[in-house]
Order: structure tokens, then C-alpha cells, then sequence
């Protein structure tokens, strides 16, 4: 089992026909991911990678090939608005990987897929990977490897770290999930986490946060209540000076609230097993699953 | 983006926000042109950085004649002024505002933000007003008080009235105070705002409600939309590395320590300088090379790194993934050469083509320590500080 994508998953890439769009979704398609359209405006009737139909709209795209998931790689003036017509057409997943979406244009955009009841994973992430079943974004499939790890982090190349170093000890993944790094994201940990529990193929959950915002202290608080699974922990920006956003929109102290203390602190008292760094993040779930 | 009171002020007329009459000056001279032309006896001399603090801090002085306002706008253009935002080495002022004297009957604090938990817009008052607000926030919550704006309706006039009766603002002015609120949330839209907040608002002897101080920072994402903000920019106001790394595209934020960082993804980059940290010494910056780190940004990227006297030695950490470690070794070396690198630098590459990568770093003739894992690589580069 895995989380959220698997083999059921039909494809359509929002933005197909850009530089984006062609090199991962290539590399998508390669993996096994079963990609049944893509759109752009304006291209419908032509085809692309390995015979995939391109359509005008979205609707059109799930109107002829049922698809239930979609991944965007639209430029930022044009991203909120690709995830709206994703929800309106029906989309049930949406994954967005664009990076500078303004977030008062989020706001709207996260009020409306609450009411559409769809999900909406990042923006300004790498996206989601069931290894062996299904790969969407632009994440190295090679690190990966099939098994009962779930990840979920706000950043993408530590992700990538902590599962490179799962995939050399031997410990395959379930699902891996990059929630962003922005100040609104449709999925939250606690989202992640939720769905790790109920999955019987998930034995232990790692989990890669940053500073800014409290989403570290209420999952901490989730997990303390909801989760049977070991949870391994690392938080990013330790060293970040206040008032300063590290590269991330969502990563940045300010008023003195969000520090990488206050969501360690609250992590440990949850139970959960956090690393001082993240070359541990292997080793600690190694220890963490023979301990059980 | 920060911009200015005095631009804020622009902003906030655009949208019938009234502020004090006033004009920013660049010398002494504008100032005594400004008081004169506007016939001022009595005002307020305002140091003009991106910093809040400047009263405390001797940048905000009430004048109570031409010749005072001249005197003090002497002290305070050219000052170095030091608050508890501008760190200890403070900051220059080249403007001030010159404004009208008030006669001020109450303070308030007003500002519309977003809230990440909620995602949404939330418009937060105080009676508190010139006070520190997270101080209020710490100490006496039960002092601010919060409304969340419902993102396919806006802010609503009955929201801006339950707020000025909330603060306890005499009924005759409540109509100005409600039209004020709904103004601030507006320009909170229109201008794509992240934090548009007045501290103090006040409440005048003749009967106004005006914004007397007003912080504005406009997203950074959304500028695109706002050629016309983006004129605003003052670059003066922001360090001349991190100035030099934006026009590369790259994401650098300059630190304190001696250890230079490249690093690619913002995650793993504030990961490394935890971990250099973690065994004893200090990151000299924050850089996000990004995903697609070919040489041309790398060069940049050593650019940057050492006109920053204080690196000693350089950690790049890079988990390539899809980029091919080769093609990425290839262009670290041509860089460095570029750039005459001769500091020690410890290399850590991850991804496609990691070993084939190692082998062209370590036949470079350059001093390349290769380093596998980030634990190693933190300890090899702090290694090198100790030689």
C-alpha cells in the first residue's frame, strides 16, 4: 500500500508542452507513472511523450481520459489559477510544484478546494513518490526504493537526503510526500500523517520540518495523540537568523515565534525521535524500527 | 519587499487612508523648504529606514519651530541610527519625513496579515496602540483583537464596525474608523501586500483618525503585478552581497561566521548550516544555488562567497538527484579557476554520476577535499579552520 498515489493514479500534466513540463514528465512517464493527458491551452489535438494527448482544458482532459490526479508546471503569474480549473473539472489530487505563487491568491485558491473537497498537495514542492508505483514531480526516482518508510517534509532536497539515506540501509519507502515550503500549502503534516497511520504498509513515519509558522508543533501535538508508529524527526534552520526568510516563503521567525527550539522542544515531548542532524535521519529510523 | 513609511503613506492615500500632512526630505535643506512651503511651526522630524524602533532609538523628534526643525532634521540625516531591528551596527539615514504636529487623543495599533493556520486574512487591532504588539500578544492576548476575513466575500463593513466598537473608539468617530479599516484591508489587496500595519493609529483632538506611523511590505512574489511599487526598492537599505547575489538569481543571505556555504534547495542548505554549527564553527552565509546549479550560477555563486572576508573555507553540498555530477564537478572546477578560488573547499556531491564527479574534482590540481555524506563533509570543512 502507499498513500494518496499508486497504480490507480491517471495523470494529467498542467503545463505539458513547456521545458517543465516535457523533461519530468518524461521522466514520470519512464518511472511507470501512468500519465493519460496533458494540457495546454491552445495546443489541444497534438500529442507529446510517449503518445499523450494534449488538451485545451482540463475538463476536457478528464472528460476523455478519466484522469484523477494532476501536476502543475505552470510558471507562478498562472499557477493559482491552473489549480481552480484542476478542482473545478474534478481533479482529486492536484500537485502543484510551482514555485512563487503570490499567497494572497492562495488564500482563494485554499477556501475553494476546501469546498471542492479535492486535494492539493504544495505549491513550491517536489511533489509525491510511491516507489515502484507511481512518481509525480521532479524528484530522483533512482534514490527510491519500494518499501515501509513514509516521508513527508516541507523541503525537497532533504527529503531527497534523508531517503537517500533510507535507501542504503535498506529501507525501502511507502510513500514519499513534499508538502512545501510555503506560507500556505493545501496538505499539512498532520494530513501526511493521518493517512501514514491508517496505511498498513507504513511501519514508521520520518518527518523533515523547518522554521516558520506552528504546522511542526500541531502535528507534534497529532502525533502525540494519534500515532502508533515511530515517528523520526529533523528540523531545519537552526542556525536561521529571526526576521530573515531562508530561501522558503514560509521559512522565516518572526515576533520571535516559529523558532527551530520551540518545534524540537514540542517534537521530543511528543515521543518523537529527533536528530541533531540530518545525516542521522537513516540511522535513528533504523534504531527506531528495532527497537519496536 | 520593505518599503518606507513615507511610500506607504503614498499608498495608503491612494486608497482614502488619511495620514498627516507631510513630505519627505533628502537634506537639510528640503527639510527647512518643506517646513516653510507647508507652514509648519510645529513637527515631527521621522527617520526614514527599513527598521522599526527608530523612536527609541533618537530618529523620531517633535520640532516646535522652523528653526528646531532644522536643527533636528541636521541631527538626524547622516545618523547612524541603532534599534533593535537594525542590529548593533544600525543604519544610515539619508531621509526624513517632516509632518504636521497633532494633537493626539488616543492610540490604537491596526494591521491586516496572513494567518497561516487558518489560511486566511486576518485583521488584528489592539488598544494598545505604540506599544511593542508582540510584547501585548505575550503578555495580555486578551488585548488584540482578531477578524478573519472570508476569502470569497472580503472584508466586510460590518467586521471594520465590530472592531471599532471593540477598541472602544467614541461613536462619533466610528464611521471614520470603520471607512479607515476597510481602507487598510484594501490596500492590503490592491497592493498585494504581506503586512500592512499602523502602530499607532490615532484619534485626534479635532476629530480625525489617521495612520501616524505605517509599516507595508509587499510580497515579493507578487511584484510582477506592480511595476510601479517596484520603484520603491531602496537599495541602499539592503546588504550589497545579498543585493549582488539577487541579480544572479541566487538565494544568499550573509551570516556571521567563516564558513562560506553553496548549497542547492533552501532546505537542505539551512540543514547544512546547522550542521557545520553542530560541529563547532559558524556559517558565513545562507545560499540557495537552486535546482538547476549549472557553472555560470556556481561561478556567481564563488563570486559572492569570497568577498566575504571573513570565509575561511567553502562547504558545497549538493544533492543532485537528476542533475549529472560530472557535468556539475566539470563546472565547479572551471569556477574556481575563474574566480582564482584558493581556499580550502570541501566538496560533497550527491546524484547521478557521484563517483565520475569525485574523480574530475580530485584530478582538478585544485585543493578540493571530496567528502561522502553530510556529517562528513561538516566535519572535514571545519577540519580545515583548525590548520
Amino acid at each position: 500500500m502507499s498513500i494518496f498515489v499508486d497504480n490507480n493514479t491517471r495523470l494529467v500534466i498542467q503545463g505539458i508542452t513547456g521545458k517543465e513540463g516535457q523533461f519530468h514528465g518524461t521522466q514520470c512517464q519512464t518511472y511507470g507513472t501512468n500519465v493519460v493527458a496533458g494540457v495546454t491551452p491552445g495546443k489541444g489535438g497534438e500529442s507529446t511523450l510517449q503518445k499523450v494527448p494534449v488538451f485545451n482544458t482540463v475538463a476536457d482532459a478528464v472528460d476523455k481520459t478519466q484522469a484523477n490526479t494532476s501536476v502543475i508546471f505552470v510558471p507562478p503569474p498562472f499557477a493559482a489559477d491552473a489549480i481552480l480549473e484542476a478542482a473545478d473539472a474534478g481533479i482529486e489530487l492536484i500537485v502543484c510544484i510551482t514555485e512563487g505563487i503570490p499567497p494572497i491568491d492562495m488564500v482563494a485558491v485554499y477556501d475553494y478546494i476546501q469546498k471542492k473537497g479535492c486535494r492539493l498537495i504544495g505549491p513550491n514542492c517536489p511533489g509525491i513518490i510511491s516507489p515502484g508505483k507511481c512518481k509525480i514531480g521532479i524528484m530522483p526516482a533512482h534514490i527510491h526504493r519500494e518499501g515501509n518508510i513514509g516521508v513527508v517534509s516541507k523541503s525537497g532536497t532533504l527529503t531527497y537526503e534523508a531517503v537517500g539515506q533510507l535507501t542504503a540501509l535498506g529501507l525501502g519507502q511507502s510513500t514519499c510526500i513534499g508538502i512545501g515550503g510555503d506560507p500556505i500549502i493545501g496538505t499539512l503534516f498532520v494530513d501526511a500523517l493521518e493517512a501514514f497511520e491508517k496505511d498498513n504498509d507504513t511501519h514508521a513515519i520520518v518527518m523533515i520540518g523547518e522554521i516558520g509558522g506552528n504546522a511542526e508543533e500541531e502535528a507534534a501535538a497529532y502525533i502525540k495523540k494519534n500515532i502508533s508508529k515511530p515517528v523520526i524527526g529533523f528540523i531545519a534552520g537552526q542556525t536561521a537568523p529571526p526576521g530573515r526568510r531562508m530561501g522558503h516563503a514560509g521559512a522565516i521567525i518572526s515576533g520571535g515565534k516559529g523558532t527551530a527550539a520551540e518545534k524540537i522542544a514540542a517534537m521530543k515531548d511528543a515521543g518523537i525521535y529527533v536528530c541533531d542532524t540530518p545525516a542521522t535521519l537513516g540511522e535513528t529510523t533504523k534504531k527506531a524500527l528495532e527497537s519496536l | 519587499m520593505k518599503i518606507h513609511e513615507y511610500q506607504g503613506k503614498t499608498l495608503l492615500k491612494q486608497v482614502g487612508v488619511e495620514v498627516p500632512v507631510g513630505e519627505v526630505a533628502n537634506s537639510v535643506d528640503e527639510a527647512v523648504a518643506i517646513a516653510e512651503r507647508l507652514e509648519f511651526n510645529v513637527a515631527v522630524v521621522k527617520a526614514q529606514i527599513h527598521a522599526g524602533g527608530r523612536g527609541k532609538g533618537g530618529g523620531v523628534k517633535l520640532a516646535k519651530s522652523q528653526g528646531e526643525i532644522k536643527n533636528i532634521a541636521n541631527s538626524i540625516i547622516g545618523m547612524t541610527l541603532v534599534t533593535h531591528q537594525t542590529g548593533p551596527e544600525g543604519k544610515l539615514v539619508q531621509k526624513v519625513l517632516i509632518e504636521e504636529g497633532m494633537d493626539i487623543v488616543k492610540e490604537l495599533y491596526a494591521s491586516v496579515l496572513i494567518d497561516r493556520g487558518t489560511s486566511r486574512i486576518v485583521f488584528m487591532a489592539s488598544e494598545e496602540g505604540g506599544m511593542d504588539i508582540e510584547e501585548v500578544a505575550e503578555k495580555t492576548p486578551e488585548k488584540i483583537i482578531k477578524e478573519y476575513i472570508d476569502p470569497s466575500l472580503g472584508m466586510q463593513v460590518f467586521q471594520a464596525r465590530k472592531i471599532a466598537f471593540k477598541l472602544n473608539i467614541p461613536a462619533k468617530l466610528v464611521n471614520s474608523a470603520t471607512k479607515f479599516f476597510m481602507g487598510l484591508y484594501s490596500a492590503f489587496m490592491k497592493f498585494d501586500c504581506s503586512l500592512v500595519e499602523i502602530n499607532p493609529m490615532v484619534l485626534t483632538g479635532d476629530n480625525r483618525v489617521l495612520a501616524l506611523d505605517c509599516k507595508m511590505d509587499i510580497d515579493d512574489n507578487a511584484l510582477y503585478r506592480h511595476k510601479d511599487i517596484l520603484e520603491y526598492r531602496d537599495i541602499t537599505e539592503e546588504d550589497p552581497l545579498e543585493l549582488e547575489a539577487s541579480k544572479h538569481s541566487l538565494n544568499y543571505i550573509k551570516l556571521d561566521g567563516s564558513i562560506g556555504c553553496m548549497v542547492n534547495g533552501a532546505g537542505l542548505a539551512m540543514a547544512t548550516m546547522d550542521i557545520i554549527k553542530y560541529y563547532g564553527a559558524e556559517p558565513a552565509n545562507f545560499l540557495d544555488v537552486g535546482g538547476g546549479a549549472n557553472e555560470e550560477m556556481i561561478e556567481n555563486a564563488f563570486r559572492i562567497l569570497l568577498s566575504d572576508k571573513s570565509v575561511k573555507s567553502v562547504l558545497i553540498n549538493i544533492f543532485g538527484g537528476i542533475l549529472r555530477c560530472d557535468t556539475l564537478a566539470s563546472g565547479i572546477v572551471l569556477a574556481a579557476k575563474k574566480t582564482h578560488l584558493n581556499l580550502p573547499v570541501v566538496i560533497r556531491l550527491e546524484g547521478t554520476n557521484a563517483e565520475a564527479g569525485a574523480k574530475i574534482l580530485e584530478r582538478s590540481g585544485l585543493k578540493f577535499v571530496v567528502a561522502h555524506g553530510m556529517g562528513d563533509a561538516a566535519q572535514k570543512v571545519v577540519e580545515t579552520l583548525k590548520n
